[in-house]
């Protein structure tokens, strides 16, 4: 099925007589990096991103680019499979951990992320770090509506949260006196996943005052140890968006750092968070993201297990907390349209001050002189919104002793589990994993000369294999854009799914972001015997 | 502090086997359990134990500083040092980087016999094949260059090529180039003497030390925060090779240091049975991207795919490099290469595949020099894979640069200056050295353009002439428009165009010549860097006659061309100034310096509140009209009288174009032509361009672009600075006398030492080359860097060249010196020793004639002179 793409493809792929692997990856920078967000998706959550309501036809497709209607709609181009590599691929990251955390072997093995976008620019947001205070890996997605603002900021500055609290008294006392003695302050994290960069320096010494701030706080509690895992997850999720809406309630001299505030506050971000120490892995949520284990039984068998509810209206438990804690007369009006006050999916989230505040403080805080418009914020006022708030960002923590059966982590942005149910991520990523196994010329029994490795390697080329995904999270979102009603791979599918232009993608698809997890069994068993 | 660096080379000798160390050394290895304080001050502090860190450290300690610190994160020599191949080549593109790697050559061969520690060093030699005859035409270019600077080498047959190696398969070769000095080496081993001989120098080197980031006071180093601890310092030097740009960010004042590494495989093998003699030559198959050296009685064998993998673009994830994994998939085009040119090797068994990341910059250069916003922190890292044979000479400059303020040869080309923070993206590193990588061994033919990470800073005018048919060409991240493509052209064909001989858009460019010489063309000249400089007293004027050469006390609204000199008397910047009023300047310079001119003014204005310095290179969109018909087209939009009595030959003027006020017009072209610069403020600016497009269409108005303007400034001898002129040229020596006012009543940098040479004489001169047994159509073009031989002896090498659509012969620029026949010591030039010369220029082997000229051809001046005798500006890119 040739599909039609939009003029820039050709533009950049054809005329200027670059490679194909350059045409892909500026295909690429233009889709990641551009274009103009004109709406706030808050309000226009398309249901479409639904499966089973995702045009695969060719001739749908092709109608729907001609709405677009650039003049050059008579080209006919399609990406090559390398191609289609390319851009699936130019998100990738993976990371081995090393044993070195002071000899005893770290119970993850290694990580690997990818995040493909819809929006543009992309909303989603992933971090993933070393806290150096107590070892401790964390694993972050962070799904942002209504702009990216939030969930970047969320990115950004939760792990500091988390990490602080967790520290004992004493190392918040040398990072209080380092502070006051204006000397650098002791390494908190160990990026190995940067949610991007930092936009404003101004904006990033604000958080540190708010963050030191949080840590006096903690001091005055006077704990010898610090909080224990799971309130240190829970605080930090609530202090950071009290932060958040805190901030912008204060007068800001600067104009950046208020407008930003303000930006951050007024859009919103789902957060699911992991945290390993060891064979401890807590897993903190707020709205609709997801994390799943996946785990192989004695007999070989795998299954998933659940680490988090979605919180969204078709989780009971979400919705009897909501009408607890709002008045009878509020049943029917809570949850309209499976969405909150019928107009947010997720039930818990950061930021969406809208959701949280009074109308007068609203008013209040944006009659201050903003430029709403300039800085794409749409203030609405639900209907039925009686006393505030209906949202919240505290997180469901979930507590799990890991053990040897236990042999991959998962955690994604809803836009991989809309598509892709529990079972089957577990059997893509096993199955990823034997793959894997089978692509790699086993050292053993490896050609001993140059002339066998040769025609070795050249039937691998020949059967395609040394293609083959080296990615768990690539092979993951390949098979969530790619994969068609029947549950069959389609590389016309895929290749479409890719080429749709930025204004459209997102009513095909959403931001997926995926980490995938591998533990280190061997070394989960040496602390069951250990202890 | 000797016993820590032998304590680390002792960890790691049951790895490997390394050497014999004389037991004399040992002795001092007692105090090695004790656990090591580092000092609180130091002079330098150095980060990184690979062959970067401890050939400065060497090279410093060698030119009397003592006072310096080494630290590395891991062992010395360690990282991608310990990794790398070992082969010592010194065929390069740039006669800069075969200088360095000249002197690495001498200098490893000498190592053994200074510190006693064994380099492994064996003069081999190495061959480059040549498959087709466009890579033989490259070989035949450097061989020329490399014999005149003192490199033996030679173009040899097939034949000669199976004689000097029994496994190669030479049925595919039409030639090759042998450099029999070229050497291998252990790189690890290397960078271990060095250290070793800077220890015996008093320098203190304290492995498994990891730099945090750099404490900045006042803009200038102050000292290094470790994990270890502080240490005070005046001078930091990064060479943490492919860490570098990391921790460059990790100051609080960041530096940027755009490089970026990608994994690099080669293959070891057991040895062979009738093993290799020791000095078998090292294979360079460019063509087949793979080079071969002998190991160990096996082989060696690497090479640089077209579809590299780029690493740690996250920054560093894994502490030591050696864990990264094998991949024999990725691997297969060069297994496959490799037996191609020696098939019988079929049967050898195979040891390894090494995957040894190497790091690579933007534009395939090291990187060298002093941070433009810190002072005292200097870089030297990103080798583009030839570490080894830079590492020495790029130690040497950079401890000469530290120690004397300047290095003894012209590095422009690899100064950390010529990058801004505009290089500095992951996604553009990661992106673009995908694109470099390959590009080491592609072939590389004149005016070939990266492809990644383009489109970065456009004029306002991008989209409209880009509609227009232009073709673009990108300087520090700018795109200009190289020519306009008429709507019947062919396309595609035109951007394939790779050759050494005449290019396909001759007549293009052609064309855009004659409509500026008899009509008029418009160029988008937006890319400039444009600076303001003001100030509410006379402190402006003040600065400005102390930092350039010329006289700038002239009435508001003249132009002054001038230069911004170094204490030698050297251009560090060559631009236009035009006074806008008594108070403030509109200085013009090169679209590369916008960072090294920053620095340099930054560095010399005195801290005054009342003196304002502004770059507003974004702020103007620059528009070229060039031709006698360009008075007319602006007569007519502004109502004011232009010809030359009302508006003189360089003078500025703000006026209206159109609807639009408040347009700088300056009546010069860079080109010699008559004509206007309008700079527009960018809003005006696609008003402007129709206004003009519209008007000018009566009187044959067109697109042109950037190689137009080189060949009409080439032809008029516009000498252009990075290119013809740099740090070590001085105007006297390019007949630039009436651009310097040595007498303007105050001193300026670099007056004494111009004064000093008018008195001496130069020792070389600018030349203009009219090559005349040169067909165009069926012989080679000129490039640059082509050797000058005069009376059959070398006299210099050209710089840029063009072809004069006028003339209808290609013209070159170049240096002539005066090198005495029996010393080889240089000797003054004079006007009288250029004339009386008959003059050669060599392209990639064939001597062609040529004219030499010290002034430009007149009668290409038919238009009506103007005020001083020509116009003289070349800001232009090459």
């Amino acid at each position: 099925m040739p599909s039609t793409l939009p003029f820039w493809i050709l533009k950049n792929s054809a005329r200027s007589g670059i490679a194909t692997l350059q045409g892909g990856k500026r295909l690429y920078s233009r889709w990641a990096s551009n274009g103009n967000e004109a709406s706030w998706r808050l309000f226009s959550h398309l249901p479409s991103t639904r499966k089973s309501s995702v045009p695969c036809s060719g001739f749908t497709l092709q109608k729907a680019l001609r709405h677009t209607s650039t003049e050059e709609d008579d080209f006919q181009l399609q990406l090559s499979p390398q191609q289609v590599n390319e851009v699936l691929r130019a998100g990738e990251s993976a990371h081995k951990i090393l044993d070195l955390v002071s000899g005893v072997p770290n119970s993850v093995l290694r990580f690997e992320s990818n995040q493909l976008a819809a929006n543009s620019p992309v909303e989603d947001r992933q971090g993933i770090a070393t806290c150096l205070q107590t070892n401790g890996l964390m694993f972050g997605i962070f799904d942002g509506h209504g702009g990216h603002a939030c969930a970047q900021a969320v990115s950004e500055r939760l792990f500091y949260y988390v990490a602080v609290s967790l520290m004992s008294q004493q190392t918040l006392e040398r990072m209080e006196g380092a502070v006051e003695s204006m000397k650098p302050l002791l390494p908190i994290l160990h990026w190995l996943k940067r949610p991007g960069d930092s936009i404003y320096k101004d904006v990033t010494s604000m958080h540190l005052d708010h963050l030191r701030v949080y840590w006096q706080e903690l001091l005055d509690l006077h704990m010898e140890m610090g909080l224990n895992i799971k309130e240190a997850l829970t605080h930090s999720f609530q202090r950071l968006d009290s932060d958040i809406s805190l901030e912008v309630q204060a007068p800001l001299e600067d104009e950046m750092t208020r407008n930003l505030s303000l930006q951050v506050a007024f859009s919103g971000a789902t957060a699911c968070m992991a945290h390993v120490d060891g064979v401890h892995l807590h897993v903190a949520n707020a709205g609709d993201c997801r994390a799943i284990l996946g785990v192989q039984e004695d007999n070989g068998m795998w299954s998933c297990l659940p680490l988090t509810c979605d919180h969204n209206a078709w989780n009971p438990a979400e919705l009897s907390r909501l009408k607890r804690e709002h008045p009878e007369s509020e049943d029917r009006t809570v949850i309209v349209d499976h969405r909150l006050l019928g107009v947010l999916m997720p039930c818990r989230a950061f930021g969406d001050v809208q959701l949280k505040w009074s109308k007068e403080l609203q008013h209040s805080v944006l009659e201050r002189g903003f430029d709403t418009e300039a800085l794409n914020i749409y203030q609405f006022t639900p209907p039925h919104y009686y006393p505030p708030p209906y949202l919240t960002a505290k997180p469901e923590v979930t507590y799990h002793r890991l053990r040897p059966q236990d042999k991959f982590l998962v955690l994604a942005s809803d836009g991989l589990w809309d598509v892709l149910g529990n079972e089957e991520v577990v059997r893509l990523v096993v199955d990823h994993l034997a793959e894997a196994g089978r692509h790699k010329p086993d050292l053993a029994q490896r050609p001993a000369n140059l002339g066998l490795m040769q025609s070795l390697l050249l039937q691998r080329k020949a059967q395609g294999l040394h293609a083959a995904d080296q990615n768990a999270a690539t092979h993951l979102i390949r098979h969530a854009i790619g994969t068609n009603e029947y549950g069959e791979m389609e590389p016309e599918r895929l290749t479409a799914m890719l080429t749709l232009p930025e204004d459209l993608a997102r009513m095909y698809r959403d931001d997926i972001t995926v980490t995938v997890v591998y533990f280190n069994s061997d070394s989960i068993d040496t602390y069951y015997r250990g202890s | 502090m000797f016993f820590r660096l032998l304590s680390a080379v002792r960890r790691q000798r049951p790895g490997r086997g390394w050497r014999n160390w004389s037991s004399g050394r040992s002795g001092a290895s007692a105090a090695e359990a004790h656990s090591v304080t580092l000092p609180t001050q130091a002079q330098v502090v150095i980060c990184g134990g690979g062959i970067m860190g401890t050939s400065v450290a060497y090279h410093l300690s060698k030119m009397g500083w003592k006072d310096i610190v080494l630290l590395e994160q891991g062992r010395l020599a360690a990282g991608s040092t310990r990794f790398c191949a070992g082969i010592l080549s010194t065929a390069r593109h740039l006669t800069i980087e075969q200088k360095m790697a000249d002197y690495s050559n001498k200098l490893y061969h000498q190592l053994e016999q200074e510190t006693g520690i064994q380099t492994g060093y064996i003069r081999t030699g190495s061959v480059f094949l040549a498959q087709t005859q466009d890579r033989l035409i490259s070989l035949k270019r450097i061989n020329s260059r490399l014999n005149v600077i003192g490199i033996p080498s030679e173009i040899i047959s097939p034949k000669k090529v199976a004689e000097l190696h029994p496994l190669l398969n030479v049925h595919d070769l039409v030639g090759a180039m042998h450099v029999p000095e070229d050497a291998v080496v252990s790189s690890a081993d290397v960078a271990l003497a060095l250290a070793s001989a800077a220890s015996q120098n008093g320098v203190q080197i304290y492995d498994r030390t990891s730099v945090l980031h750099v404490m900045v006071k006042k803009g200038q180093v102050s000292g290094v925060e470790t994990d270890k601890g502080q240490i005070e310092c005046q001078y930091f030097v990064n060479c943490a090779g492919q860490w570098a740009y990391e921790l460059g960010l990790s100051n609080e004042e960041p530096v940027s240091i755009p490089l970026h590494a990608c994994e690099h495989f080669y293959l070891l093998t057991r040895p062979l049975e009738t093993p290799l003699q020791s000095n078998t030559p090292t294979i360079v198959d460019a063509d087949g991207r793979i080079y071969i050296r002998n190991w160990q009685g096996g082989l060696l064998s690497g090479g640089f795919e077209k579809n590299p993998k780029p690493i740690f673009t996250e920054g560093k994830n894994q502490l030591e490099i050696q864990n990264l994994q094998e991949d024999w998939d990725h691997f297969e085009p060069l297994l496959s290469s490799l037996l191609r040119r020696m098939p019988d090797l079929e049967t050898l068994e195979i040891l390894k595949l090494v995957n040894c990341p190497e790091t690579f910059t933007p534009d395939m250069r090291c990187i060298m020099g002093e941070s433009p916003s810190v002072r005292g922190y200097f870089v030297l890292a990103g080798m583009n894979s030839a570490g080894l044979s830079f590492g020495g000479g790029a130690g040497r400059y950079l401890a000469e640069w530290m120690v004397h303020g300047y290095p003894s040869e012209n590095i422009w080309e690899l100064d950390l200056k010529r990058f801004g923070a505009l290089q500095s993206s992951r996604t553009f590193l990661r992106h673009r050295v995908m694109e470099v990588m390959p590009l080491l061994y592609d072939l590389k033919v004149p005016r070939w353009d990266f492809q990644t990470g383009r489109q970065l800073r456009t004029s306002p005018l991008y989209d409209r002439l880009d509609a227009q048919g232009a073709r673009w060409m990108e300087k520090h991240g700018f795109e200009r428009p190289k020519y306009f493509v008429p709507p019947d052209k062919d396309l595609l064909a035109l951007e394939q165009s790779k050759t050494f001989y005449k290019p396909d858009w001759f007549e293009i460019v052609e064309s855009e010549v004659k409509c500026c010489k008899e009509a008029v063309c418009v160029i988008d000249m937006s890319s400039f860097t444009k600076f303001e400089i003001t100030s509410t007293g006379d402190q402006a004027l003040e600065v400005l006659q102390y930092l350039f050469s010329n006289d700038l006390d002239v009435p508001v609204g003249h132009i002054v061309h001038t230069g911004m000199l170094n204490q030698g008397g050297g251009y560090e910047n060559d631009c236009s100034v035009a006074r806008l009023s008594k108070r403030s300047f509109f200085m013009i310079s090169p679209t590369d310096q916008q960072v090294h001119c920053w620095a340099w003014l930054k560095k010399h204005m005195p801290e005054d509140s009342n003196l304002l310095l502004e770059d507003v290179t974004w702020k103007y969109t620059a528009l070229n009209l060039i031709g006698p018909r360009a008075v007319d087209v602006l007569s007519e939009l502004s109502y004011a009288p232009m010809t030359p009595d009302h508006f003189p030959s360089l003078f500025c003027k703000e006026m209206s174009v159109g609807y639009a006020n408040g347009i700088r017009v300056m009546s010069m072209t860079h080109t010699g032509e008559p004509g206007f610069m309008l700079y527009i403020p960018i809003e005006y600016a696609l008003h402007v361009y129709n206004e003009v497009m519209s008007v000018g269409q009566k009187y044959g108005i067109r697109n042109a672009g950037y190689y137009a303007l080189r060949s009409l400034r080439i032809e008029k001898f516009f000498a252009f600075w990075g290119q013809d002129l740099n740090t070590l040229t001085t105007p006297l020596e390019c007949g630039r006398e009436s651009r310097v006012k040595l007498e303007k009543g105050m001193d300026f940098i670099g007056r004494d030492a111009l004064l000093q040479q008018k008195q001496n004489g130069v020792y070389k001169r600018l030349t203009m080359f009219i090559l005349d047994d040169h067909d165009t159509d069926l012989d080679l073009w000129p490039w640059w860097g082509e050797p000058i031989y005069r009376n059959g002896q070398y006299a210099g090498k050209t710089t840029s060249s063009a072809y004069s659509y006028t003339l209808e012969r290609h013209v070159c620029l170049g240096f002539v010196h005066n090198f005495s026949e029996d010393t080889g010591e240089e000797q003054v030039v004079t006007a009288d020793f250029i004339n009386r010369g008959e003059y050669e220029i060599d392209i990639a082997g064939h001597r062609f004639q040529a004219k030499a000229k010290l002034y430009p051809v007149t009668s290409l001046f038919t238009h009506k002179r103007r005020k001083e005798d020509v116009e003289l500006s070349d800001l232009h890119g090459k």
